[in-house]
């Protein structure tokens, strides 16, 4: 039995594979993701993304490869492993019907967060998410920005040490999304953090470290620094290595 | 489990639906009440004249008690069918299965919800009954064994709603699945009266009520129950974690 522990690194995905019937969505992506390190996971449309996303949190079974949390298998012991992160899938996960205040004690209540220490966990993420005064609104009456606020808000509610974001700032106007990446970069601090993202200009002031796929395949990896370095853009590094592999299939 | 019991519960209540049935199973069950209740005492004079005769339990608790099956299985339908399906359209399914609980919590924590709300529908029933004691004493036995028979069907019915709302991402389409097939188990029944006996009639989930009806309780009966709510559980579970695996 060994518990959560940082001298491992916070998601470590070793060949994943998977398949749909005879379509392969996911041919042997390896994952790694550091202490307080942001991870930008990118690709086209359709290559594999959500599909890794859906398994790293275990939503989906892998059909080959494995999975640590802070070096705890998601395959063999589920329940410890999802302690440790929080998830904000593509389409916020809301209840319409539920107010923020009731919504957010539900999901600390999910994620086992001690009874007693829940009231404070609800005012750091409304503190922290900018939902200070919204606390008894319907979450089916917000705006689109403050849903994914509530959204980021249930992701981070147990204080997990791996927050997963997939489009975190889809469909906000540009006003909100520096709120939220302003926000992200907050959590990133003491956090690991992975996210996925089309905007490549969120990937270049957010992440330290990128990993673009495209076909189920890992087809470039490597730090923002050194791409900074080197003079060349995220978006350059993306159509190349994108494009590449498409004239090859 | 009780967490999501809880907020079953909590969202059945926002909403206007649950308010309308448990209004109209009370204006249905009132109804029917007073409608037996004026039988009896209109038959009363007779049954006096009878060496043994059949007190108000009988006449009046006991039908009224059929007829609140018959209302559970109608409101079945509307209440289960949001259960899973509705989740998975809001994309919620994906919030529950991230957090760290077993799919066996999230099943078991949806029939409970949808059980508890049940719970309501049989208490306004037996409040009916026991306004009885005003006139007369009861057969507490016979109300116990009914209680116990209404619970163990709506239970079933619940288990049953759950499953088929786990077939569909439509909650309309869990809906016209669980009606249909409770309608037939409820077909089942009536069709095969007659010809007492033979293997359809112990499939039929109403067939094992009566007996519960009557002030029966047969451990056979208690079986068929639990097998049926245990089945569509354990189906329920297979189901989702199914999704997972295959996708």
């Amino acid at each position: 039995m060994t518990a959560f522990t940082k001298t491992k690194p916070a998601i470590l995905a070793r060949g994943l594979c998977r398949h749909f019937g005879r379509r392969v969505a996911v041919r042997d992506i390896d994952l790694e993701l550091g202490y307080g390190e942001i991870l930008g996971f990118l690709g086209p449309n359709g290559a594999g993304k959500s599909t890794v996303m859906r398994m790293l949190t275990g939503n989906l079974a892998p059909s080959a490869g494995s999975i640590e949390i802070g070096g705890i298998d998601l395959v063999d012991r589920p329940e410890e492993a999802k302690k440790h992160f929080g998830y904000l899938p593509e389409m916020a996960p809301l209840y319409r019907e539920l107010t923020v205040t009731e919504y957010l004690r539900f999901a600390a209540r999910l994620h086992r967060v001690n009874t007693s220490r829940i009231p404070f966990a609800l005012n750091r993420v409304m503190k922290g998410c900018g939902l200070g005064d919204s606390g008894n609104r319907l979450i089916g009456l917000l705006s689109k920005g403050y849903q994914q606020r509530v959204g980021i808000a249930q992701a981070i509610i147990h204080d997990p040490e791996v927050i997963i974001l997939d489009e975190p700032t889809g469909g906000l106007d540009p006003n909100q999304i520096r709120e939220i990446r302003a926000l992200i970069r907050e959590l990133g601090d003491n956090r690991s953090v992975i996210i996925s993202t089309h905007i490549m200009a969120e990937v270049e002031s957010l992440c330290d470290r990128v990993q673009i796929v495209n076909d189920g395949r890992t087809v470039f990896a490597g730090r923002i620094a050194m791409l900074k370095q080197q003079g060349i853009s995220v978006e350059e590094v993306f159509v190349r290595s994108t494009m590449n592999s498409e004239s090859q299939a | 489990m009780l967490t999501i019991a809880e907020k079953e519960l909590k969202i059945l209540f926002c909403s206007p639906l649950a308010w309308v049935i448990l209004a109209l199973a009370q204006v249905v069950l009132a109804w029917v009440f007073l409608a037996y209740l004026d039988t009896f005492l209109q038959i009363q004079p007779q049954l006096v004249k009878i060496a043994n005769p059949p007190g108000v339990t009988e006449t009046i608790v006991a039908p009224l008690f059929l007829v609140a099956a018959i209302v559970l299985l109608t409101a079945t339908p509307l209440l289960s069918a949001r259960l899973i399906a509705e989740e998975r359209r809001n994309q919620t399914l994906t919030f529950l299965i991230s957090a760290p609980i077993s799919i066996t919590d999230i099943v078991l924590g949806k029939f409970w919800g949808l059980v508890i709300f049940f719970c309501a529908i049989i208490v306004q029933v037996v409040a009916l009954s026991v306004s009885l004691l005003l006139g007369g004493p009861l057969d507490f036995g016979l109300l116990l064994s009914n209680i116990a028979g209404l619970c163990l069907i709506a239970a079933s019915f619940a288990a049953l709603g759950l499953y088929i709302s786990c077939l569909s991402a439509q909650p309309a389409a869990a809906g016209a699945g669980a009606l249909g097939i409770l309608l037939s188990l409820w077909a089942m029944d009536s069709v095969t009266a007659e010809s007492t006996g033979g293997i359809v009639r112990h499939l039929s989930l109403l067939a094992h009520y009566a007996n519960f009806n009557r002030g029966v309780i047969d451990s056979f009966d208690l079986a068929y129950f639990a097998i049926f709510i245990v089945t569509f559980l354990l189906l329920s579970i297979r189901r989702l974690d199914r999704e997972r695996l295959h996708g």
